[in-house]
């Protein structure tokens, strides 16, 4: 059976470019890029060509470029080095629709340190308010950390306008583009964002590596401490084979950034318009203008997202779904809950994320297949637009 | 990825019984579309069997599944098997189910019951809670009575398991102290309360040394008068969990009949007016 990976927003293939790339690192090249002999000494050479192919991709320097082992590190590091390098300043500006490796480490700052966390909500479409923003930031405000892409929504936040907002109040500003690197242009020499985080394996690098932008002269107070690798930013012999990668899927990203704002989205635009106009009784979650161009989230009413992607699993469709049943927890996804997504949708949300790997046909087939799963899932459900959800005691307290 | 097993992937790709009746007997409903899950489950009973079942689920794989499961199980039993079905049951028709999609059996096991008492007028379709019971997870709409017993039928040790099992404190969190508290009670003094609407004993709910002064409180006022009355006595030797160690005095101390006593007297007394489960011993 065919494989349709229309996943891309959890983790992408590796392009068959880059894995040739990377390759000779992990048989004649495997020096380290730290040893005194030429034979290591060569591969700390082509670390140097990879960390300017990333900054190409930013339009940064390339000394300020740390790589590091995850997209999730990258973040850590990030919120952890603006509350070292400023320990009279104990409060940090998020929102409630960050990735656990932000949301998670601030409820745990919150809890275990002690600091003050501003969660900053969303309207219906899942958008950010600037006002509020503005009026969240406090003299003690340490860093203010909020996503240039939703992974879930595919909503793109005006970051360049509250990285100015930052700037002019003179507070450390973080964004987590993990979603956005590789599917939208990024500039850094224009807009005055501190630190940014990457991460590979979502944009055809392996998994395992990732990078975090440092402004220079950022003050910086390093996670991992030990050798004096990344200018002694973050210890560790390097990912040689990662980092290459990343290299080489920063600079393919140029190259298919046009595309990427073309073909994916006329992929995803006919999948969705098809689905929404095929199925009854289906909403899109999320801006519907200001969207990555690969990203989807579509709700089914009445049935439920894990029995979805089951159904669609059986015929080799990859999504995922911000239903309860999936996420391991058991409330649906916090970001359609932020967005006051009511629950005959919430729970029945499927997410589709295509790359510039997917063809028509797969489009096709997806809507060839997922209108009669939804219809026969329906058949087995007590609900429907006629026979509604019965008054539920249950409110989600946050 | 969820681990099923494949009983549990095929009833779920292809769902037995799926349908209402329109003249069924018994309709038990249960969960809501919030809730993630809801189930609608109908029987059909005739001399005492039940002769069909059909359902309609709004829920994941495993909901889907252990519905299914259900009627297939029923389908054919008695109603006196059918009342005696538990989750455990249901899960392990499929082979099991992940700890975490526990609570889909434990939603089968409530329309169960809900169908078999709308089936002899007891009570409408959609399963309301009694007012007895109180609140304890408000994302869920979980109550302590679910809760007690969900911990008693499956043995459950942790919160987490309440939670795979109940859904409670799975959402914002805040009933987990709540969860704990019934945890140490349940498990603590081994003791629970009976299914939904039947009145909860006198101690439940106290702390260890509240039911050790209710227990002698019971022995002083209630029985020491009979058996005094008899010229005998009785002395509270020690109490340890359910099990209370007693001695007779006087008359009683020789009677031939004294575990008689210990049984129809001070037993009956202590289970009536403390707790169901309470053993006396002579020690
Ligand atoms: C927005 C966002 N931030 C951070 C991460 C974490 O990245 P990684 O998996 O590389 O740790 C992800 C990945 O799911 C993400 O989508
Ligand atoms: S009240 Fe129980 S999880 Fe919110």
């Amino acid at each position: 059976m065919k494989t349709i990976y229309m996943d891309n927003n959890a983790t992408t293939q590796v392009d068959p470019a880059v894995f040739e790339e990377m390759k000779p690192f992990f048989t004649e090249l495997y020096g380290n890029p730290s040893s005194m002999h030429r034979f290591g000494g060569q591969v700390g050479v082509r670390l140097k060509e990879a960390r300017a192919r990333v900054a190409a991709l930013l339009n940064c320097e390339p000394d300020e470029i740390i790589f590091t082992s995850c997209g999730s590190e990258s973040d850590n590091t990030a919120i952890r080095s603006a509350l070292n390098a400023q320990p009279d300043k104990r409060h940090i500006v998020t929102t409630r629709v960050e990735h656990p490796a932000i949301l998670s480490l601030c409820k745990y700052l919150e809890k275990k340190d002690g600091y003050e966390v501003t969660y900053l909500g969303t309207d219906e479409n899942g958008r950010l308010d600037i006002q509020e923003i503005k009026d969240a930031i406090r003299p003690d405000t340490a860093i203010v950390s909020i996503m240039w892409a939703n992974n879930e929504t595919g909503n793109i936040y005006p970051i360049e306008e509250i990285a100015a907002i930052a700037k002019e109040r003179g507070v450390v500003f973080h964004t987590d583009a993990v979603q956005a690197v590789g599917k939208i242009p990024i500039d850094l020499k224009t807009t005055p964002i501190d630190m940014l985080s990457l991460s590979g394996h979502k944009l055809h690098a392996p998994k395992g590596v990732g990078a975090l932008f440092v402004r220079k002269r950022l003050p910086f107070r390093p996670f991992l401490i030990g050798g004096h690798q990344e200018r002694s930013r973050r210890a560790g012999t390097e990912n040689t084979t990662g980092i290459i990668a990343l290299g080489k899927a920063c600079e393919l990203a140029i190259q298919h950034m046009d595309e990427e704002n073309t073909a994916v989205r006329a992929l995803r635009d006919t999948l969705e318009t098809g689905l929404l106009a095929a199925i009854p009784d289906s909403i899109l979650n999320g801006d519907r203008d200001n969207r990555l161009p690969n990203t989807s989230n579509i709700s089914f009413g009445y049935v439920e997202g894990e029995a979805i992607l089951l159904m669609m699993d059986q015929l080799g469709i990859c999504a995922s779904s911000g239903s309860a049943c999936t996420s391991g927890s058991l409330e649906p996804s916090h970001v359609l809950r932020a967005m006051g997504v009511p629950f005959t949708f919430a729970h029945g949300s499927i997410r589709f994320s295509l790359s510039r790997f997917n063809t028509a046909q797969d489009v096709d087939y997806v809507l060839e297949t997922l209108p009669p799963i939804i219809k026969n899932l329906r058949k087995l459900s007590p609900f429907s637009a006629q026979k509604s959800a019965p008054a539920c005691t249950k409110s989600f307290s946050e | 990825m969820w681990e099923y097993t494949d009983r549990v992937k095929d009833h779920f790709l292809n769902p037995r019984n799926v349908g209402t009746l329109d003249d069924a007997d018994g309709v038990g409903e249960v969960g809501s579309l919030a809730c993630g899950d809801a189930l609608t489950l109908y029987i059909k009973v005739k001399d005492g069997i039940v002769t069909d079942a059909k359902f309609q689920t709004f829920g994941c794989a495993s909901a889907i599944a252990s519905s299914s499961a259900l009627t297939e199980i029923l389908i054919g039993k008695t109603v006196e098997e059918a009342e005696a079905l538990t989750n455990k049951d249901i899960a392990e028709y499929l082979g099991g189910l992940p700890r975490e999609k526990m609570h889909c059996s434990v939603m089968g096991q409530e329309a169960l019951e809900q169908a078999l008492k709308n089936m002899r007028g007891e009570a409408p379709s959609k399963m309301e809670h009694s007012h007895e019971g109180t609140l304890i997870c408000e994302c869920f709409g979980v109550f302590d009575e679910e809760i007690l017993r969900a911990i008693k039928e499956n043995d459950l040790k942790t919160v987490e398991d309440i939670t795979n099992f109940t859904k409670a404190g799975g959402g914002c969190g805040k009933c987990i102290d709540d969860l704990e508290r019934l945890l140490t009670e349940a498990r603590g003094e081994g003791v629970c309360p009976a299914p939904s609407s039947e009145p909860s004993f006198p101690a439940q709910g106290m702390t260890n040394i509240e039911r050790m002064h209710l227990i002698e409180s019971v022995i002083d006022d209630e029985v020491r008068p009979m058996l005094q009355a008899d010229g005998g006595d009785i002395r509270l030797m020690d109490i340890d969990r359910e099990t209370v160690m007693v001695k007779f005095i006087g008359m009683c101390s020789n009677c031939p009949s004294s575990h008689l006593t210990l049984q129809n007297v001070v037993e009956a007394k202590l289970r009536e007016k403390v707790d169901p489960n309470i053993v006396v011993r002579e020690g």
